[in-house]
């Protein structure tokens, strides 16, 4: 299948291991990728943040740039959210652009979606021997509804010892600019989402989500407790040398 | 009935408990270094999921009752200027008196010149939001009149002259100890010997409130439904204080927003299946009071009810806004929400805190006067899941911020921001810039103000030796 990276400005700019992670992982499973060059952002901080109006370029820009595409896939479940559920209400005064956007909207994925629902594949023939622990991002299980499909692709992960998060439903504390308007509360939810990762005992914390993994990693670091953040498509990319 | 051309009224400035005296980042911050009151929100909370949780999962059809309960609110908002008219004819066919308050001070005066005409100078009211609202209570005293709080946590709250901090649980905030100091410096004729054992504290309010309700003859309550069809009014409690009030005095005042209205008996139904489990989570509520108009011989013989706009109009005119009607004061959403888990419903600064209190404070008074609480969630959607009539909060939040006054600073770097991204050239050189900047300067902790505050707390990635689009390009 030929899939178009969508890469998320802020994998390609801080996080490229999950993005070149995304397009090994699908090239191992025999798919074509393709960087439409014109990508940056999908404009979801912008609409979040209170700036529709500035937002609407970038709306633009997505959709021309992902329209001649199939399939689009995405290693953010929060970036896919907004493309699916903010892009034609941002451009609900221009009709037309608003249908392209829900077309475009409509063949984006998560990458556990992609996987698991468009390419049918939950072992994705992967090796990572570490103690993992999942962090399900809120835009994930509320937005896109992926459920238990990143838990399942990374069951079938060999090597992989991977513990249930204690309270994992509840949000990191990330919420894009609300780790800096309300950087106090953002702090307080993130203590005890580390509090939980630590009492797992994992040495990882995953997620689909590079956004809230540099919040709850971020916080990790700080603290020096020696756990790190991987990225789903990171594990799912790696295999035995 | 005054009408308004034009645009809606909001909320009046000056009156009532709408606006908090801090943003809510500073308030916030002053209510996460209390670690009592951390520790009682987070044991409160995580009681009352887990025995929602439980209650709902017992019914197959819960999804259906939402839908159920969404569309019913739907209607009765397109609806609201005729069923509103319905209800007037019903309440004043069974004896019942009608006023209509455009706002706060209309509201007050109302009330206190009903209960002046009494001559009675204290009232007894039943747990209401309405009247927290519009604070009330302190346009009574003002008046001479004593209000006497009877739901005992509302009770606590007043006697410790202090502000609810939740819907429901209104001294959520309190734990037993702080209960026994309040009741042994206010509460008239308190054994001096009181322990803070649970019904020891519950006893020494019963004693406190029999006498009262035994020699009080005028009532002020709020309603949860008022039945357009037959001009029956509702309130649903779980101690039976309400139902003395509702039932004992010679008045009954009762103040409701005007979006409380529902259409039909049979309506009920599907509320009074969806507000105890979502809120108490219980199945059914303890007590269930209802009453149309005047029944002689059996309750008070006179019954006012007073409908309360106060910018619910204004609320109403917003397309994607108008939903923040819908709520039926549950508080699910506040006992899911993470960031009210750990803040309290104080920082919210508003009688209505949590995630719906953060979207209709700021409709209620106009976006400017709370322009703070529309950014006070991380948009983590854990309220719109719980939320028993379906309230997208999520979509309104984002809405609302759209229509926040920026500081123009921000507003200049996110225009830049957006212009940057929208030139894949600019981009490019943007990130090779943020990746120099990085290396050269900022590999520390500290970043400029306002990004310090993701520095106080949390390590900046090391930057990456290549974006992805450099790697792209060199394969
Ligand atoms: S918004 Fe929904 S969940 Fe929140 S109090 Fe109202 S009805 Fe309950």
């Amino acid at each position: 299948m030929r899939i178009a990276l969508f890469v998320t400005c802020l994998a390609d700019t801080m996080f490229p291991a999950a993005a070149k992670a995304t397009v090994l992982l699908l090239e191992r499973l025999g798919h074509e990728v393709v960087f439409p060059q014109e990508q940056t952002c999908c404009g979801q901080m912008h609409i979040n943040t209170g700036y529709q109006k500035d937002a609407l370029p970038l709306v633009r820009r997505h959709v021309r740039t992902f329209e001649p595409y199939d399939v689009v896939v995405a290693p953010s479940g929060s970036c896919v959210g907004a493309v699916r559920h903010q892009h034609a209400m941002v451009a609900a005064g221009d009709p037309g652009l608003a249908a392209r956007a829900t077309e475009v909207a409509a063949r984006t994925y998560e990458l556990s979606e992609l996987l698991v629902d468009v390419l049918g594949v939950e072992d994705v023939g992967a090796y990572y021997p570490h103690r993992v622990t999942y962090h399900p991002t809120c835009h994930s299980l509320r937005v896109l509804r992926v459920g238990d499909k990143p838990l399942r692709l990374l069951q079938h992960v060999r090597g992989l010892d991977l513990v249930e998060l204690p309270a994992a439903e509840q949000c990191c504390g990330f919420g894009g600019t609300f780790s800096v308007k309300n950087a106090d509360t953002s702090t307080a939810m993130l203590a005890d989402k580390m509090r939980h990762v630590l009492d797992t005992g994992a040495d990882v914390c995953t997620a689909g989500d590079a956004s809230c993994l540099m919040h709850i990693g971020g916080g990790l670091s700080r603290l020096r407790t020696g756990v790190r953040t991987v990225h789903l498509a990171e594990i799912l990319a790696s295999t035995e040398a | 009935m005054s009408t308004f051309l034009g645009m809606p009224v909001r909320a009046p400035r000056g009156v009532g408990h709408l606006r908090g005296d801090q943003s809510f980042p500073a308030a916030a911050k002053e209510a996460l270094g209390n670690s009592q009151l951390r520790r009682n929100l987070q044991h409160a909370t995580t009681t009352i999921r887990g025995k929602s949780g439980r209650v709902i999962a017992e019914l197959p059809d819960w999804q259906e009752l939402r839908s159920a309960g969404s569309a019913l609110k739907a209607y009765t908002m397109a609806n609201l200027p005729l069923l509103l008219t319905q209800l007037e004819e019903k309440v004043t066919a069974a004896g019942g008196v009608v006023h209509w308050a455009a706002d706060a001070n209309e509201a007050n005066q109302i009330v206190t010149d009903l209960v002046a005409r009494t001559g009675e100078k204290r009232v007894i009211k039943v747990k209401s939001m309405a009247t927290q609202e519009i604070g009330l209570n302190e346009a009574l005293e003002a008046a001479g009149i004593a209000p006497v709080e009877t739901d005992l946590a509302e009770l606590i709250v007043q006697l410790g002259e202090d502000k609810p901090s939740h819907i429901l649980v209104p001294a959520i905030h309190r734990n037993r100890a702080e209960i026994r100091e309040i009741f042994l410096r206010a509460m008239p004729g308190v054994d001096p010997k009181l322990t803070d054992d649970p019904p020891v504290l519950a006893g020494a309010a019963r004693r406190y409130l029999r006498e009262i309700f035994m020699r009080t003859k005028v009532a002020v309550s709020g309603a949860n439904f008022g039945i357009a069809e037959t001009g029956t009014l509702a309130v649903v409690e779980s101690e039976g204080n309400g139902r003395m009030c509702l039932t004992l005095p010679d008045t009954l005042i009762t103040v409701m927003g005007i979006e409380k209205v529902v259409p039909a008996w049979a309506d009920l139904e599907v509320f009074l299946q969806l507000l105890p489990r979502a809120s108490t989570g219980e199945r059914m509520n303890p007590y269930t009071s209802m009453w149309t108009g005047v029944t002689p011989g059996d309750g008070p013989q006179n019954f006012h009810l007073v409908l309360l706009d106060n910018g619910r109009t204004a609320v109403l005119a917003d397309e994607v806004g108008r939903q923040a009607l819908h709520c039926i004061r549950c508080s699910a959403c506040l006992n899911v929400c993470p960031v009210y888990e750990r803040t309290g419903g104080h920082a919210y600064g508003s009688v209505y805190p949590g995630p719906i209190g953060a979207v209709l404070s700021p409709q209620l008074t106009g976006v400017e006067d709370n322009a703070s609480l529309p950014y006070a969630s991380s948009l983590c959607g854990a309220c719109f899941d719980a939320c028993p009539v379906k309230i997208d909060i999520p979509s309104i939040l984002v809405h609302l911020r759209n229509q926040a006054p920026h500081a123009r600073t921000e507003a200049a770097v996110m225009a830049a921001a957006a212009y940057t991204m929208d030139h894949p050239r600019l981009y490019a050189s943007a990130q090779r810039a943020a990746k120099l900047a990085r290396i050269a300067g900022r590999r520390g902790r500290g970043l400029p103000p306002p990004l310090n505050g993701w520095s106080a707390s949390r390590d900046l990635p090391s930057p990456p030796d290549e974006t992805f689009r450099d790697w792209w390009r060199g394969r």
